[in-house]
């Protein structure tokens, strides 16, 4: 249990996907200035990280890992290079799934979610999560819990910086600044503040 | 030779103009992660180059027979078979520098500067000037990843390309590392300066502030 709860604290808050890990910044930066769409973006993220991770374990270790085909006489098959288009396919697939289930069923969430969903076919977050799981050879309940604890630190760095961007309309900026120049600054001292979780970490 | 004029400028717009990492917010992933150092970034570059280069010319010379409905998938399978052939030379040539890129070359099949220009222009034009055009995008990031190595490994080490330049002051010379330049948030202030820098230098670019502060009443007499 412990060991779980250990790991979701890493992926959340140590391994900061935008913030440390520097993933998924186009849209972190894109759709943090209004509250509203940082918080359909942070809830679209985690639900599609948590469901996607631990399906690609799955597939990657039935199908695509170093010996996954010794049951058919083929142990020397290794198909691991395959993971990347797999993955993408997976992917696409939860996400267009996700969105028709919820235009079915959930109009409105889906109407909320708008158009995130299917820009989240193309983010580095949620294919860096299944590559990552690959390389540190989590197992699934572990991949489960790294899938669900990245989505959950993406959902807070987003929402805490379009929160402070949007305070930012009283100040009175240098025309250079405005806008990606500031917002730049702003992940920076923010990144600056969730390095001290690696160091609580290095420190434990 | 009446053709050459537009090439040369569909390949050096996007270098500052429509740079694709300081005025699009395109690609950002890996402009920061790897570009501790500058052997990493000019890596990287290079590998982006080469698949955003080869992707549009092979999407533009099928794009008639693209589906209108798939065309995001078979897109993406394309980006990810070059992206494949990449990682695996760069595994078997340079493996040091593959380990130290660790998932970053596979996370270029999401880099939305490869899919920005399949999308937008190479789906729409012939083959030729949809290699320039990808050709000249991969410059423009490489331009931003290029400086941004530069000055991270030089300030953070003291070093270009693993070389020493400046002395460190624990083996005698004058210069002490400022280890912060390594670390994550040195990469969102530099990129931050970068964009600060080219947008005071070209004002066009700037953003028109989001609120407009309601008009300051006159103080009645």
């Amino acid at each position: 249990m412990s060991d779980a709860w250990n790991l979701f604290l890493l992926a959340a808050f140590v391994d900061n996907m935008p913030l440390t890990l520097f993933l998924g910044l186009c849209t972190f930066l894109a759709l943090s200035r209004r509250t509203e769409s940082a918080i359909g973006l942070g809830v679209a993220m985690t639900f599609v990280l948590g469901v996607s991770v631990p399906l690609n374990h799955l597939i990657y270790q039935a199908v695509l890992a170093p010996g996954a085909w010794a049951w058919a006489g083929r142990p020397e098959l290794d198909l691991s290079y395959l993971a990347l288009i797999a993955f993408i396919g997976v992917i696409a697939a939860i996400v267009q799934l996700l969105e028709m289930v919820l235009d079915r069923y959930f109009p409105r969430i889906h109407a909320a979610f708008g158009v995130f969903l299917p820009l989240l076919t193309v983010q580095c977050v949620i294919l860096g999560g299944s590559l990552f799981m690959v390389e540190r050879s989590y197992n699934f309940a572990q991949s489960a819990v790294f899938g669900f604890g990245s989505g959950v630190g993406f959902f807070v760095a987003v929402v805490m910086l379009s929160a402070i961007r949007v305070r930012l309309a009283y100040a009175d900026l240098p025309a250079g600044l405005r806008g990606l120049g500031i917002a730049f600054v702003l992940t920076g001292l923010m990144s600056l503040g969730f390095a001290s979780f690696t160091q609580m970490a290095a420190a434990q | 030779m009446v053709a050459r004029a537009p090439y040369w400028k569909t390949l050096t717009e996007p270098l500052i103009r429509q740079n694709p990492v300081t005025l699009q917010i395109l690609g950002l992933c890996s402009a920061l992660a790897v570009t501790t150092t500058l052997a990493t970034a000019l890596t990287m570059s290079v590998s982006l180059t080469i698949v955003v280069t080869l992707s549009c010319g092979i999407i533009s010379l099928i794009r008639r027979h693209i589906p209108d409905t798939i065309r995001m998938i078979v897109q993406i399978v394309i980006i990810a078979a070059m992206v494949i052939v990449i990682d695996q030379f760069l595994q078997a040539y340079f493996a040091e520098i593959s380990r130290a890129l660790s998932v970053y070359v596979w996370l270029i099949t999401t880099n939305c500067v490869v899919m920005a220009r399949t999308e937008t222009y190479a789906s729409h034009n012939p083959p030729l000037p949809s290699m320039v055009d990808g050709f000249g995008y991969g410059l423009g990031y490489s331009l931003i990843l290029m400086i941004l190595g530069g000055l991270r490994e030089l300030f953070g080490k003291g070093e270009l390309f693993g070389a020493q330049v400046l002395p460190l002051a624990d083996q005698g010379g004058w210069f002490t590392p400022l280890s912060l330049m390594l670390l994550a948030p040195s990469g969102f202030f530099l990129l931050g300066g970068m964009v600060w820098a080219i947008r005071s230098i070209r004002p066009e670019q700037a953003e028109a502030p989001e609120h407009t502060p309601p008009a300051r009443m006159e103080p009645a007499q």
